[in-house]
């Protein structure tokens, strides 16, 4: 009888790995291909060049207003000058450091999770979504402790913004799995309510929402019972996207197999044991794609508020290049907003890859 | 009637799925300790059986009674009579998102609230039993079917049930994984456990079974006792099953 003999693994050819490998897979593999390189690398040239000349090395930085740019450059010096007012809006110069304490909180209890070896990233977590909003209302508020009260007309700038998107997405991602639960129900009542929900709020512009906050609700609420402007543009924002992020959850809950629902009911789940053990600890983390994208479609729709007069940091960055001081920067002011929200977002969607990639298990079954 | 030395009783049992009559005046006593082998073609609603005994599904006509209790659409009665059943699938179902000593805390830990220390001294034991002690900590993707197999059977005598109902366990998986799993359930046969057991695998039956159930077309057509099941079946219909399975 023959004995089995596996054959020894052996090394890959060695023309097929390395950088030399990897630039003919991929940047030259055939003469039309090398072509598209070159004709790449060309147009790069030609745009990227000119580009950060103007941005970053002929660039003015500093200044008091328009006429200390001479260069030719991108004219940064309105960000420099007015950065206070971008970030704070009009908020009291001497109360400032209220908000400083929040955005520093901020950073401090977001940028650990980044980091894999930090040990209290749950606790954290916890701090931030429960703590930190009411620490920040009652600093930023103020009329507690003894802390002068600042009405929120006065809220504004960048903080305003983050705020905004801050409330929006702590709220909707709850409020929103709860919809797609109530969706997915069998009880008609709740599932009808949940459906008619989702639509309705689906279904109109969040512009539209926002004036109904600001400008109709107002006419409907009894005499004397005004509340905040900012309260129902956040109402709004929230009902909006809660039907959006109620919808992706709910394709997450469609992708769990059955068996999974038949496994923990086996096993004596009750329904909300099931839900929270099991099936949402799953269904979340397939759509995360999906719910980052909602978020930072919020973000970028904190905009929309400035249209009912909340100054978060668009309608202050336009205010100040419409401004005499600094009136035709609007090139330059377009690009910091945008850098600005950037920044937020990319730094989101890179959190959001760290998750999926911490939260894989491999091989779904 | 409901006497307490039978695991599970099936009187008139009827079921229909719409229009479709999936089970038909089913009627079958489980003594405690008895183990049940049930067999029969695809569609003739044995698997159907064996989830209405812990509820996956919902019989319309006739009673089910299981450890005493009769289910009905209380659901405390269906809780207390799934925590007293276990159950192992076709497809494993574990939890792909836990690994697989949490896999077998999550019940004892959430439904008979167990301490965490005890729950896990408790599923190590249990994985020792099934032989896999050394992947407590793996996710449930990286072990193989039968490996996987024996993880959802520890986890189902976590909860230290009366009564295991086994749904197809061997048909999944890879020919030379199929006796580890096998192996496994002969054990617990060996140590009293009460199970019914959907499954083609006849030399499991032969070895175990106290009883062999051949169902068709939503009816019990015929029960026995192994030897005479396999060697002198009664019925054409079986005699005719047996044929196809035995000799191919």
């Amino acid at each position: 009888m023959n004995e089995f003999k596996p054959l020894p693994n052996l090394p890959p050819p060695a023309a097929t790995t390395g950088v030399i490998g990897w630039a003919r897979a991929n940047l030259f593999p055939t003469p039309f291909s090398s072509a598209l390189t070159v004709l790449g690398i060309y147009f790069l040239y030609i745009t990227l060049v000119p580009f950060l000349d103007w941005a970053v090395f002929s660039a003015d930085w500093l200044g008091t207003d328009k006429s200390a740019c001479v260069s030719g450059g991108a004219c940064w010096a309105f960000v420099t000058a007015r950065l206070d007012f971008f970030i704070y809006g009009f908020y009291p110069a001497s109360e400032v450091w209220r908000l400083d304490i929040c955005i520093a909180l901020f950073i401090l209890s977001f940028a650990p999770q980044f980091f894999d070896t930090f040990p209290y990233k749950k606790n954290l977590g916890i701090f931030s979504l429960t703590v930190f909003p009411v620490v920040c209302y009652v600093l930023i508020s103020g009329g507690w402790f003894g802390l002068e009260e600042v009405s929120t007309e006065k809220w504004g700038g960048l903080s305003l913004t983050l705020m905004l998107a801050y409330v929006g997405i702590v709220a909707a991602l709850p409020i929103g799995v709860v919809l797609a639960l109530g969706r997915r129900s069998q009880l008609p009542v709740i599932r009808t309510f949940c459906i008619s929900f989702i639509e309705l709020w689906r279904g109109v512009p969040l512009i539209s929402v926002l004036f109904m906050s600001s400008v109709m609700l107002p006419l409907f609420l009894p005499e004397g019972m005004n509340f905040d402007k900012l309260l129902r543009a956040l109402i709004g924002i929230t009902m909006f996207q809660s039907a959006y992020m109620a919808e992706v959850v709910r394709g997450g809950l469609q992708a769990i197999p059955n068996g999974q629902h038949e496994a923990a009911s086996a096993l004596g789940l009750g329904y909300w044991k099931s839900m929270r053990l099991v099936i949402l600890p799953q269904a979340l983390k397939l759509v995360i794609p999906g719910i980052v994208n909602t978020f930072i479609a919020l973000f970028k729709d904190t905009t929309l508020v400035l249209i009912i007069g909340l100054f978060e940091v668009l309608a202050a960055v336009e205010a100040v290049v419409r401004g005499t001081q600094w009136r035709g920067l609007t090139f330059e002011g377009y690009i910091f907003v945008g850098l600005c929200f950037w920044v937020f977002c990319f730094g989101i969607s890179r959190y959001s890859q760290k998750l999926e990639q911490k939260l894989n298990t491999g091989h779904k079954r | 009637m409901a006497s307490t030395d039978f695991a599970v009783q099936l009187i008139n049992v009827n079921k229909w799925y719409g229009e479709f009559h999936v089970l038909k005046d089913i009627n079958l006593n489980v003594r405690v300790g008895e183990r049940i082998v049930i067999c029969g073609p695809s569609g003739s609603g044995k698997s159907t059986m064996i989830r209405c005994i812990n509820r996956l599904e919902e019989h319309q006509a006739g009673q089910i009674i299981v450890g005493g209790i009769e289910l009905t659409h209380d659901l405390k009665r269906i809780d207390k009579v799934r925590r007293e059943v276990g159950m192992c699938f076709q497809h494993f179902n574990l939890f792909p998102h836990l690994t697989v000593l949490e896999n077998c805390t999550l019940a004892p830990i959430w439904v008979r609230k167990m301490p965490k220390k005890q729950a896990i001294e408790s599923a190590m034991h249990y994985l020792e039993r099934v032989k896999i002690p050394e992947q407590a900590n793996k996710f449930p993707g990286q072990l193989s079917g039968g490996q996987q197999q024996r993880v959802a059977i520890a986890r189902s005598l976590c909860m230290n049930p009366k009564v295991m109902l086994f749904d197809e366990p061997t048909s999944a998986l890879d020919p030379e994984m199929i006796k580890e799993v096998l192996d496994v359930m002969v054990e617990l046969a060996e140590e009293g456990m009460t199970m019914l057991c959907v499954t083609h695998e006849m030399g499991f039956a032969k070895l175990v079974a106290d009883r062999v159930i051949f169902m068709d077309m939503g009816q019990v057509v015929e029960e026995n006792k192994p030897e005479q099941f396999f060697n002198d079946p009664q019925n054409d219909r079986t005699k005719l099953f047996l044929s196809q399975i035995l000799n191919h």
